[in-house]
Parts: structure tokens; sequence; C-alpha cells
């Protein structure tokens, strides 16, 4: 039973880079919108895209979490104990992003939409990255089993962080490139479709390239974490690659909504690749937190079963409809001249 | 009771493996900042559990009247909602946070105890945040029927997520479904754990308080507004229908609170004590209105005979627990904040009590809203009055559980996280909410000026009105 929550719980993390991070890579990709006249098609498309969405997808991090302290109640005590900073961080974060998207929808003065604008693309660029540099503590061994145990500064700002952060938010800014191009044709704006295009290839050969490279950052600064991505990991290593070159190739061509799986895959490959190349661990640092030792009683993971198995049979419909609903949108009504941020 | 060798089982534990009781743990600076993230939270918490059904209502009444005025209050109010419930949503996320990263040790512990409510809860807010994006963004999409369905799930997640999450805090008063034997936690049956005997009293407070705030702080919104002279039909329904939800709640919700302190009288003995400010145990015991505690002693307070054995055993022989009966170091402190938050509690609760019943006498003599500028006056504050009832009721329920986290079982020192520095994200919580307070205030006020209220709607008016 543990093991059947343990990947519920990597589900719902696969699931939260590929949908809340294709959000904060929007908002990034905000922020890189160029000036408010001509920037305001492209912010109109972005805030049309994840205006109904966002919330529901950031409940899967509160998932990870709750699956996390109910499933494995020793790794989050270790995990949140240690990586304290760049946690409350990531929490801030999460407030100023979700509070300035709403806030700048509700008002209507340029200067007003502008600094809530700019509050929003910037905690989407930064969340993501603290949310990297966390995974990258616990991938790299720097978080022991216990309270408090590893260093609360290096074990988010050493190399295997700062690359994972740096990865976390390209592959936000890519997917969710991705995502627009699609979105952008659909709601008959072949132009900015062609915009987000070239923005997918460009963020895309950059994340491939720094991903490539921090394999070189991971051999030297996490060894063990190296012959596990090397070792029993590597077919997932080698898929996220070769979904990542399909990718691109797709793009070249103008397949829009097939390159949506490729991209999601070379990305979710990744996280299933560092889980692979751990387990059994969850924490790698000694003296090493297995998902045995850290699994908790029988009931407890029974009842979580049971109460995830309903919980599930409710979502499912409800998420499909929500997305049917949105994604068979209409097209997005042109942008008013003096506020660019109301679709 | 077993919870006292438990916590003694523990704290050996704590003092063997040297996790615990570390120079560095701040235990001051965790609870500041729960409390005020909570605090602050659980004011947009009550919004979000209440506001969607007072959409509903006045969608609904629009839509079988076809009167473009409830059909306006449904929109403007759906659009505040949108505002409010993205706060809320992301102001929550930061409390699963602050569970590991202030409260690493309880999370430790009784991560499996008390985890399944918050996944329970997390499925619920899901559902909550799906159909809350099916309502708002598919308003112009959808027929009103379906519409108007989309909307029932929020009230009902919304509802249910304040139900579970409070199960996890009932547990930390009622600590029930586990065995500690040898220092080791055994025996973990979370479904006793959700259900124990403070649940049932402190979920249906909780819930009805939600509602209470709800309802008298969106009607004193437009109190204030009649008191400038907008007094058309739109302001009397944005009055009228919040108000009678609020007022409705009053009564229910005051013998529910005796139903909880009922239940603290036979469970938190030391707690009860610490509310009525009472040092020495005894029979006769007299209810105290006011004054402070100091030296063992309620000053300047004032007292009715027997009130407090009447209250809890309806019998003025009955025997109440004082705060001499512990040990000092198992005491709460901070006995007059205790004291005055329950009579705050208490007071302001009866006040809305009597504003209601003056509502209530004027619609039955009148049909009308009372034409006293005192009743619109009265409105107008019971709205921060009633955010004031509940916040005074949750400094009872944490306050009054010092010095543990979990009843009997876990200190608050021994539950913090030891890592150092917890001092600076308080002061960052405390920079960021401020902001955010101003912020959100600012925009709500904003939402509500930047497209005045027509005298008289057309429908083009309504329709045109968008709600994202």
């Amino acid at each position: 039973m543990a093991i059947t929550l343990l990947v519920l719980m990597w589900i719902s993390v696969t699931v939260y880079a590929l949908l809340a991070g294709a959000d904060f890579g929007a908002g990034a990709w905000d922020l890189l919108s160029g000036r408010t006249g001509p920037g305001a098609r492209r912010r109109a498309l972005i805030e049309h895209s994840i205006g109904p969405v966002w919330e529901a997808n950031h409940v899967w991090l509160i998932f990870v979490l709750v699956l996390m302290w109910t499933a494995f109640p020793p790794l989050f005590a270790a995990v949140s104990s240690t990586l304290y900073i760049p946690l409350t961080l990531v929490a801030l974060g999460v407030i100023a992003r979700g509070s300035a998207f709403a806030f700048r929808k509700a008002v209507t003065e340029l200067w007003q939409q502008r600094i809530f604008g700019a509050a929003f693309a910037f905690s989407s660029l930064v969340t993501p990255f603290f949310l990297g540099a966390i995974a990258g503590g616990v991938a790299s061994g720097r978080v022991p089993p216990g309270l408090a145990r590893g260093d609360v500064v290096t074990s988010w700002l050493n190399p295997t962080s700062v690359l994972c952060g740096a990865l976390a938010v390209l592959a936000g800014m890519y997917l969710a490139a991705v995502y627009l191009t699609a979105d952008a044709r659909r709601t008959g704006q072949p132009e900015l479709a062609a915009e987000f295009r070239w923005r997918a290839l460009v963020i895309g050969v950059v994340t491939g390239l720094v991903a490539a490279a921090g394999l070189i950052v991971v051999h030297s600064d996490a060894p063990r974490l190296w012959a596990g991505l090397s070792g029993r990991a590597l077919p997932l290593v080698a898929l996220s690659g070769a979904a990542g070159v399909a990718s691109l190739a797709l793009l070249a061509v103008r397949r829009y909504l097939l390159v949506r799986v490729t991209a999601a895959l070379a990305v979710a490959a990744v996280l299933w690749g560092w889980g692979a190349a751990q387990y059994p661990h969850l924490l790698a640092a000694a003296p090493g937190l297995t998902v045995a030792q850290a699994a908790a009683g029988r009931a407890t993971l029974q009842a979580t079963l049971i109460s995830a198995g309903v919980g599930i049979a409710l979502l499912a419909p409800s998420l499909a409809w929500l997305f049917l609903l949105f994604q068979r949108g209409r097209p997005v009504s042109p942008p008013a001249s003096s506020s660019p941020a109301e679709p | 009771m077993a919870g006292i060798a438990a916590a003694k089982t523990l704290t050996a534990l704590y003092l063997s493996t040297g996790t615990g009781g570390s120079q560095t743990a701040d235990p001051v600076a965790a609870r500041s900042q729960m409390g005020f993230s909570l605090g602050w939270h659980i004011i947009l918490a009550c919004l979000g559990v209440g506001l969607p059904g007072l959409v509903l209502f006045a969608e609904w009444r629009g839509w079988r009247t076809g009167d473009p005025w409830y059909q306006l209050l449904a929109r403007r109010w759906a659009k505040a909602l949108g505002v409010l419930f993205a706060v809320g949503a992301v102001s929550g996320t930061i409390l699963s946070f602050e569970m590991g990263v202030l409260w690493a040790g309880l999370m430790d512990h009784y991560g499996s105890v008390i985890g399944l409510p918050f996944s329970i809860e997390g499925f619920a807010f899901f559902i909550e945040a799906i159909f809350l994006g099916i309502y708002l963004y598919g308003w112009d999409r959808l027929s009103p029927r379906v519409h108007l369905l989309s909307g029932v799930p929020i009230v009902v997640a919304g509802i249910l997520s304040a139900f579970f999450v409070v199960t996890a805090n009932s547990w930390m008063n009622s600590p029930r479904g586990f065995k500690i034997v040898n220092g080791r936690l055994t025996g973990v049956d979370p479904w006793a754990a959700m259900f124990n005997p403070a649940t049932g009293p402190e979920t249906t407070h909780m819930i009805l308080a939600a509602f209470m705030v709800t309802g008298f702080l969106v009607a004193s919104v437009y109190a204030v507004a009649m008191l400038r002279g907008r007094t058309d039909r739109y302001h009397r329904l944005g009055l009228l229908i919040p108000l009678t939800f609020g007022v409705i709640m009053t009564p229910i919700q005051i013998v529910v609170g005796d139903w909880a302190a009922r239940y603290v009288g036979s469970e938190q003995p030391l707690k009860l004590a610490a509310m009525e400010g009472l040092n020495a145990s005894g029979r006769h015991v007299p209810e105290s209105i006011g004054g402070y505690y100091a030296g063992g002693q309620l000053h300047w307070a004032l007292k009715i005979p027997d009130g407090l054995s009447l209250l809890v055993h309806l019998s003025p022989n009955g025997y109440v627990t004082g705060l001499q009966s512990a040990p000092p170091d198992n005491r709460p402190g901070l006995i007059t904040l205790i004291h005055l938050s329950f009579d705050t509690m208490v007071g302001i609760g009866f006040a809305l009590l009597l504003l209601g019943a003056w509502l209530a006498l004027a619609w039955w003599r009148t049909r009308t809203i009372p034409p006293s500028i005192w009743f619109l006056r009265a409105t107008a504050v019971s709205g921060i009055a009633a955010v004031m009832a509940m916040e005074a009721g949750w400094i009872v329920t944490e306050v009054g559980r010092q010095p543990w986290i979990v009843y009997g079982v876990l200190r608050v020192a021994n539950a913090v996280n030891p890592a150092p520095g917890l001092s600076w994200g308080l002061v960052a919580v405390v920079t960021v909410y401020a902001l955010l307070t101003v912020v959100t205030v600012y925009v709500l006020r904003r939402l509500a000026r930047n497209r005045p209220v027509p005298d008289a709607p057309q429908e083009s008016d309504v329709t045109g009105y968008k709600v994202v």
C-alpha cells in the first residue's frame, strides 16, 4: 500500500509540474511579453488560457503535501524542517502570484494592472526556481532524516539545487509556450501561434542544453544520483531526451497538439527518472530513509487509499468537465485598447 | 489519562534523540507566525464557505423572478467571490507548508494520525476550486439551470472542507485513535482520531461562525452604503439577504456554543478554568464577566452567583475545576487574554442576537428594514464584530490549549521545528500579509466603485457586467 501511495504522490508531483508548472511558465512569458501595447495580445492569451484552471492546477501541490505527511510523516518532517527557507519563499511566491493575478483582472487602470502584472510575472519566475531548488536538495542527498538535521542554507543553495531550479523555470516556460501555441491557433490567432512556436523552439533547445550540461553538474555534485540516473533510470533519461528532440521536430512541422504530449513526456520522464534513480530511498543522505522506514502504519495507509479512491472518482469527471469546457472555448475577444489585461 | 503517560514517554524520546527542546528552537516565533497566518486566512475561509451560498441564492431568485436587481447582485457578488477565493486559496496554501516548516515535530510523530482529514479536505478543496472555475468562467456559456447547478458543489465542498480541516484541530483538543507503547506510536486508527469528542461541537461551531461572518460582513457593506444615502432596492436587497442569513444562524450558534463550552468543561477543564479566570476548584462557582487575572485571582470581574456551576452542570452545586488543580507548567498562561476573548465572543454573539431580534420585529410588523439610522449603524459594525467574535473564539481554543499542541500528549515546545532563524520567517510573513491586506481591501473597494450600480438596471446592465 505504501508503494501505491508513493506512486499516487509522484503522479501528483508530475501533474503539478505539467499543469501548474506551465501556469508558472505562462507567467514568466507574461514578463517577457514586451511593452504594454504590443504585448497586450500575448498577455490576453496567457490570461485567457490559465484563468479558469490555475487554482485547480495549484491544488495538486496541496495533494503532494498532505499525501506526504499522512503516508510518509518522517519524510515530510525532515524535508520541511531542513528546507524551511525555500519552502517559506515558495509559499510567499504562491501568495504573490495568485493574488496578483486575481487583482490584475479586477482593476481597470493601466498603472495598477502594470504593478499587479509585474508582481504576478516576477513571482511566476521565482517560485518554480525555489521548488526546483528544493527538489535538488532532496535529490542530491542533502536532507538527512530527522528534524532540521541538514544545513538550512546549503541544502538548497548548491550546484544541483541551482541546476534543478533553473530547469524547473525553463521546463515550465517550455511547456507553457507549447500549450499556448495550440491555444492561440484554436482561438483563431495564427500570428500569436507563430510567435509562441518560435518561443517554444528556442526555450526547448535551451532547456535541452541546460539539462545535458546539468548531467555534468550531477556527476560531480551528486554522485549517488548520477549512479542512479546512469544506471537503473537510464531508459527514462533516454526517453526524456528522445521526447525532447521529437517535440522540437513536431514544433518544426507545426503539429501543435501532438507536441503537447511529447513535451509533457519529456518533462515527466525526468521526474520519474529521478524517482527511479533514488528508489527505494526517499532520502539518500545518511543514514537514509527508505519507503518502508518512512511509511505510516497499515490503518493510515488503508484509510488514505480509500479516501483517495473516492476522491478520484469524484474528481476525474469534474476535472474533465473543467478542461473540456474551456479547451473547446470561444475565440479570445480582441483586447480593449486601454486595458491590456482584459481578455 | 493515557495522554499524560504518553507525553512523558515522548518527552523522554525527544531528550534521548536530542531533537526536541534544542537551544535554537523558537516556539514563540512559530506560534506567532502560525497564529497570524491562520487568523488571517480564516476570515477568507469563512467567506469561501458562506459566500457561494449567498451568490447562488441571489442567482436563483434572479432566474426565477427575472428581477434584474437580483441578477446584478449575483454577478457583482460572484466577481468579489472570484477575488476572495483566489486570495483565500493561496493564503491557505502557506498553512500546509507551515505544518512542516513550523511544526515538524508534530507531523513527524502524528502525521499518520491526523493526516487523513487533511487528505480528504484536499479532495474537497479540489472539487471546490474546479467548480468555482466552471461557475465563474462558465457564467455566460452554460444554460441558467446548468450554471446554477454547477454552483452547488462549491457550497457543499466548501462546508465539507471546513468540517474536515476543523476535525484535525479537534483532534489536537481531544487526541484519540492511537496508543504510545514504550515511546512508540502504535494502534493508529485515523477514523477514530478524526471523529473524536471535540469533533461535533467544534466543527458545527466553526461552520456556523463562517456563515455568521459572511452574513454580517456582506450586510455591513450595504449598511455603510445605505448610511451614505444609497437606499435603492439593490442596496436594500444587498443588506437584507446576507443579514437574514446571519440573523438566522445566530440563535443556533448560541445553542451550539453552549454545547461547545460543555465539551470544554468535561474534556479540557483547565481551558474552561482559563476562560473563566477560575483559580480554585469548587462548588457554587460564580460566572465571571470582564476583569483581569493577576496574582492567582480575577480582579474587577462582574460575578453572577453560582452562574458557572449552573452553566456547566445545570446545578448550583456543580463542581468546577480551577487552574490550581494542575501543576504550574501544565497550566495555560495569558489567562486575562483567554478570559476576555471568551467574554468578547459571547458578548458579541448576544449583541448580534439583539440586532436580529430588532430586524425580525420590524419585519413582522411592517415588512421593512427598521427605518432607524441606529439599525444601519449597528449593521454597519456587525461585520467587523462577527469577525472579532470568531477570532476571539480561536484565541480561546488555541491559547487555552497551551502549553500543549496536542492536549495532554505533546507540548508546543517539543513540536516546533528546531532549525535556526524561524523568526525571519515571521517577519517575512507579517510583511507580505500586511501588504496583502491593504491591497485586497483596496481592490474590493475599486471593484464596487469602478462600475457603479445603475439607478434602474436594464438587461444590458446585467449581461454587460462580466464576472471574469
